[in-house]
């Protein structure tokens, strides 16, 4: 099992550790409540060193780009950020992703940890554009700090002021390494990414500053488990939950990210049908009323007929009630509908809701 | 691993207390600590006998759902009502107030086969 930077920090802080995507990760520290509320209230870190980096190089990078990503690279400049999706012919969903614009000819796109292998691979199969493709996935450490008070505590340690827009990036020294901070993340408020290279005694030493200055603000490390219940209240998509080969952004909701007018790329023609003609079904959030926690998997059912299917679930740590997401028929999409999901063998009215299930403050 | 003395364990991690002939019922630490935050105990109101091995209810984390498995045979004789509203007390206190269910045990013999408090650290590599 590979492991991060951050490995022996997890440990003495109390982390239980999991194997995911390969990696020996904290799940939890504390509790996935007490941990979800410091990142609603506070602020809280997340080791996502798991996460992969892609570096695309080259006179024909932003070319590549836009034919494997469904957004509109073109519209990125330097030190901008954009939330894509890569997809197969089909329109199937190869993984999302986010794409750094790094410099005019220089790109980097970051993977999910699960898909790394498969994405490189799919890369590289796809450069038929003579730009140099480097996976840097292991070399990069990253942490996410996320909430209200990351601002001060990062402006502190970089000794100046970070004044980045939302999925915007720039470069800082912090600890004298050089960081890569985007406010990005994956939480639904104001937080930061910071990537950067370094030996795991510069990752510690990166780690204990940040959680040095974040001791005023009642700084708690944060595990998958409330990244999980982070990312779901806020609707965010879970690749291998949500989206995976078998779904197309259309239906997952992403059209958003979907520029059909950007020009031929990787599934556009299935996913203009799609958009023109509609899709038979669409993800969509849920909730329920009673005290019954839909989960992954669980059936969305019409009385006996079973007619969707739920891809994320759980109980929302800051409404105190069972939220989901999942696929439904089109006709059955519109918010205020009324589906049933099946838990042990009864069937419980779940409501199709509006996103985000709490505000965000990003 | 904190583990009180008098009370019995079971492979899927139920402990028995023995009040005369009344089992009290509720789950580990080991237990508790491994699902994590408990939003939600499923027992039916109206349940009247539990029978050893057996699921009686399901029990809600976050992150996961579990079975609650019978460790003995008996009659239902009350329900932890406190757990309605404050199910984390099983994540704070699962050897007393965080209990689940008493029954009254119809086989006193099943007991036998379940753990001692030693027996069951050793079972869980603590």
């Amino acid at each position: 099992m590979k492991k991060t930077t951050f490995n022996e920090m997890h440990k003495l802080s109390g982390a239980k550790l999991v194997e995911f995507a390969g990696y020996e990760m904290p799940i939890q520290y504390s509790s996935i409540i007490e941990e979800h509320k410091a990142v609603r209230n506070s602020v809280g870190v997340f080791d996502v060193s798991h996460m992969g980096e892609v570096l695309v190089e080259g006179e024909n990078a932003l070319n590549f780009v836009q034919k494997i990503t469904t957004n509109d690279a073109s519209k990125l400049t330097n030190g901008k950020v954009q939330y894509s999706a890569m997809c197969y012919e089909n329109g199937g969903i190869v993984d999302d992703l986010l794409v750094y614009r790094l410099e005019e000819n220089k790109f980097m796109l970051v993977i999910n940890a699960s898909n790394i292998q498969k994405d490189f691979e799919w890369m590289q199969k796809n450069n038929n554009y003579g730009v140099s493709l480097k996976n840097e996935s292991d070399e990069y450490s990253l942490l996410a700090i996320q909430g209200r008070n990351s601002k001060p505590i990062l402006e502190k340690l970089v000794g100046k002021e970070i004044d980045l827009k939302y999925y915007t990036f720039s470069f800082y020294q912090l600890n004298g390494i050089d960081c890569l901070i985007s406010r990005t993340g994956y939480t639904g408020e104001l937080g930061y990414e910071v990537y950067f290279k370094g030996n795991i005694e510069q990752a510690e030493k990166m780690w204990k500053s940040i959680f040095d200055e974040g001791k005023q603000y009642g700084i708690k490390p944060i595990g998958l488990g409330a990244r999980d219940t982070l990312r779901l209240e806020m609707g965010y998509c879970l690749y291998g939950n949500d989206i995976d080969e078998t779904t197309n952004p259309i239906e997952a909701n992403l059209g958003w990210i979907t520029k059909l007018n950007k020009g031929e790329f990787n599934g556009s023609e299935v996913l203009n049908n799609a958009k023109k003609n509609g899709t038979t079904r669409k993800l969509v959030p849920l909730i329920i009323q009673e005290k019954a926690f839909p989960r992954h998997g669980y059936e969305i059912v019409d009385g006996e007929t079973v007619i969707g299917v739920v891809t994320s679930g759980t109980v929302s740590p800051i409404l105190e009630k069972p939220i989901a997401m999942g696929y439904v028929p089109t006709e059955k999409s519109s918010i205020g509908s009324e589906v049933e999901i099946k838990i042990r063998n009864k069937n419980y009215k779940a409501i199709v809701t509006k996103l985000p299930f709490v505000e965000t403050n990003i | 691993m904190n583990i009180p003395s008098g009370y019995k364990f079971s492979t899927d991690h139920e402990w028995v207390k023995v009040e005369g002939n009344v089992a009290i019922i509720g789950i580990s630490d080991h237990a508790q600590s491994e699902l994590g935050d408990i939003v939600f105990v499923d027992v039916d109101p109206d349940i009247a006998e539990t029978s050893a091995g057996s699921s009686f209810g399901t029990i809600e984390a976050v992150k996961t759902v579990s079975d609650l498995l019978a460790p003995v045979s008996g009659k239902v004789i009350e329900l932890n009502s406190n757990l309605e509203d404050e199910p984390q007390i099983i994540n704070s206190e699962p050897y007393t107030d965080g209990w689940i269910i008493k029954v009254e045990m119809s086989d006193s013999s099943e007991l036998e086969n379940l753990m001692t408090p030693e027996e069951y650290l050793e079972f869980i590599g603590a």
